[in-house]
């Protein structure tokens, strides 16, 4: 599953970098030799050189305060050229000193550090006297390299089949609404009456996924549609604009990450809905919910209909009884929650992960640090799609998240990102940690009450044994 | 000697005022104006209440928690910033000259305590000195101008102290404490020490963007302190 999917942890900031466009055929590793357009460099760091930018360039201190911020730095022994603002003036710092006259050779190397040493988490921000936004700040030089094509062959892949169908797995629309067909059909069976509406002009929610759902895991789509379905929840999954992720934000090509979004918004008016409902993914709510704006200039920066992460709705849900737990089946084992960096520090959900958590488990027990204050689980900002030429360091960097999930003795890990869980899953492979990783729509359909009038009626179960007695 | 003593005290005070604040001034006024077509970020999210508390806390000795993490650095840091913002301005010896000069004054810190402070600020400054060699982190960050900076804002206050103490050729002190004190004057709008006013809005976004900004619609902010 290394080629899918990337939430996590965070993107580039704010604004989009501006204008970047994909050079038409995104070969990622050019030969060295092949000249760079050094105009075009100029000009995404001029159009990047607002007000912001300038006092960001030119008033770090220099203190090094960010540095112990920083999960790659802690994981390799305190390098110095991991801390977030050496990282920063060796690759867009000299970017902005040369005045954009970089060769490919130079491209290259940032390249191994804007995504190989940076998942734009956000956490340095936290820690930096002056708050500057290193991530917006990679996101730019993200941006110049890959104006270039200089950006690792996962993204570039990625980025183009984004380009070419509007979701990151080239799927089409008609697969998808058959991955919902079949699923409701399989959920069917479990859950009397259950259906998955397309299209629904008035429904509550759009409900909108991770392309690798209905590609490898189509079992989550089921797993929604019975808690919606149970819920009695108005909702629907449109035919179009259906992927809410976007790795294209990781690639800082503005252009390129304007599609999904754009898509997406323009169903949910169409059809009317009152939320855009998220699957549990990172970086697609990062995407839907804050950049997204920016990326399509919207004015004001807000999504033109509201963005629901799955998460605040299942806590609606629990808390409002209409969905009920099995206080029998809840979680015995220890466990945990991992704080994705697009879901806690950059779109403040980690008091209702807490909440959450501890409604479906019995010994749950935090991480440290935790919620705002979290480390990236080291498969953000592109990372996990970025693929085996990355995996190493990853396995590296993520020696952070693993000695905090060590410490907590947890058997269970709940992750509602898939990029993280993508990651968590590796890291217990790596470093023999022996938990499980699961989503809260995992465990919430495992434990939920199906309500009475919902239970399929033996008549019309194919094993009954014959009529009632 | 004299006229030097008699330039630097007149025109070079003046002199050094007027780049001082007119640097300060321009240099807000041209990001202030860029950011308006470039930085719409900054007004759609921005938020007085996150901004305040995301200054405020910077502001008071260890009031963040970066800080709390480093609290002998995050000691020496706000003495220093303190020290320099305080010591210079309620001095006794240059509200005197602040009421020859313009007809009104600050209160004034007893002579004595203002010692102290001074020599608590060059404390201070030798320790961040000591910091930026000793510290890897820190050490592959600093360039020569920033030690540079360091002893261009240590100069005032040892030739001011050292005047004051009237240790070394008094007149020589006093000339030179003048001058190193317009150098420095001169120097802050144009360099990283320009965070003097700049500090105020790079923390009010981040708070705002941080905070403010997530925390709608049952969601909460980050704190960025
Ligand atoms: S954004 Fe995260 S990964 Fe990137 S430098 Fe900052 S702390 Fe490190
Ligand atoms: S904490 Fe901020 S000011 Fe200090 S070195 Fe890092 S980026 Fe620069």
């Amino acid at each position: 599953m290394s080629d899918i999917e990337t939430t996590a942890e965070a993107p580039e900031e704010t604004q989009a970098p501006e204008e970047t466009e994909a050079p038409a055929e995104a070969q990622p590793a050019a030969d060295d030799n092949q000249p760079v357009d050094v105009a075009k460099i100029q000009s995404i760091l001029e159009s990047n050189l607002g007000a912001r930018m300038r006092t960001w360039l030119s008033i770090c201190a220099r203190c090094g305060l960010c540095a112990d911020s920083c999960f790659f730095y802690l994981a390799h022994d305190k390098d110095p050229k991991l801390s977030p603002a050496y990282k920063i003036k060796v690759t867009l710092g000299e970017m902005y000193r040369r005045k954009g006259r970089v060769d490919r050779q130079f491209l290259k190397q940032a390249k191994e550090i804007i995504w190989g040493q940076c998942t734009t988490c956000r956490r340095c921000s936290m820690f930096c006297p002056f708050g500057i936004d290193m991530a917006t700040m990679f996101a730019t030089a993200r941006a110049v390299c890959n104006s270039q094509g200089v950006l690792p062959a996962g993204l570039a892949r990625t980025k183009q089949n984004i380009i070419e169908s509007g979701n990151q797995m080239a799927m089409a629309n008609e697969d998808w609404i058959e991955t919902c067909e079949w699923m409701a059909e399989e959920w069917g069976e479990e859950v009397a009456g259950l259906e998955i509406p397309v299209d629904v002009p008035g429904a509550k929610y759009m409900y909108t996924v991770n392309p690798r759902e209905p590609m490898y895991y189509p079992q989550d789509v089921g797993m929604m549609a019975k808690i919606m379905h149970c819920a009695g929840e108005s909702w629907c999954v449109p035919t179009e604009g259906w992927d809410c992720t976007n790795l294209a934000m990781f690639c800082g090509d503005k252009a390129a990450a304007a599609i999904p979004v754009r898509n997406m918004y323009a169903s949910a008016q169409k059809l009317g809905v009152q939320y855009i409902l998220m699957t549990e993914c990172g970086h697609a709510y990062r995407s839907g919910a804050f950049e997204g704006p920016y990326f399509l200039d919207i004015p004001g920066g807000k999504p033109p209909v509201p963005v629901k992460h799955s998460v605040q709705l299942f806590l609606e849900l629990i808390k409002s009884g209409k969905i009920k737990i099995d206080p029998a089946k809840r979680l015995k084992e220890p466990a945990t929650v991992q704080d994705p960096c697009n879901v806690s520090r950059n779109a403040g959900l980690w008091e209702m992960l807490r909440e959450l958590s501890l409604l479906l488990c019995e010994d749950f027990r935090d991480m440290n640090p935790n919620g705002a204050y979290n480390h990236c689980c080291g498969g953000g900002g592109g990372f996990i799609p970025m693929g085996p030429e990355y995996k190493r360091r990853r396995m590296q960097s993520g020696k952070v998240k693993a000695e905090q999930i060590r410490a907590t003795g947890a058997k269970v890990v709940i992750s509602p990102c898939h990029n993280c869980f993508d990651q968590l899953g590796d890291l217990n492979k790596e470093y023999k940690l022996g938990y499980k990783v699961l989503s809260f729509k995992e465990l919430i359909t495992e434990m939920m009450i199906v309500p009475e009038h919902l239970i399929p009626r033996e008549e019309d179960d194919d094993d009954a044994q014959g009529g009632e007695e | 000697m004299r006229e030097l003593y008699e330039f630097l005290s007149g025109t070079g005070v003046w002199i050094a005022f007027v780049v001082f604040t007119g640097g300060l001034l321009a240099r807000l006024a041209f990001l202030a104006g860029l950011s308006r077509e470039r930085d719409k970020v900054v007004y759609n999210h921005f938020d007085g209440g996150w901004a305040w508390r995301s200054i405020l806390h910077w502001l008071l000795p260890l009031g963040s928690v970066s800080f709390r993490q480093q609290p002998l650095f995050g000691i020496a840091f706000w003495v220093f910033h303190a020290g320099l913002l305080v010591t210079p301005l309620f001095l006794g010896a240059h509200n005197q000259l602040f009421a020859e000069a313009f007809g009104w004054s600050l209160p004034t810190l007893p002579d004595r305590l203002a010692d102290w402070m001074t020599i608590a600020v060059m404390a201070a400054i030798v320790f961040l000195f000591a910091r930026r060699l000793a510290r890897p982190e820190v050490r592959i960050l600093s360039t020569a101008w920033d030690y540079a900076l360091l002893i261009i804002v240590l100069a005032p206050f040892l030739t001011g102290f050292l005047a004051y103490r009237q240790i070394g050729p008094y007149e020589l002190m006093l000339n030179l404490h003048l001058l190193t004190g317009e150098v420095m004057l001169v120097v802050i709008p144009f360099s990283k020490l320009g965070h003097l006013i700049l500090f105020f809005f790079t923390r009010a976004f981040i708070g705002s963007d941080m905070g403010a900004r997530r925390a709608i619609e049952g969601r909460l902010g980050a704190r960025t302190w």
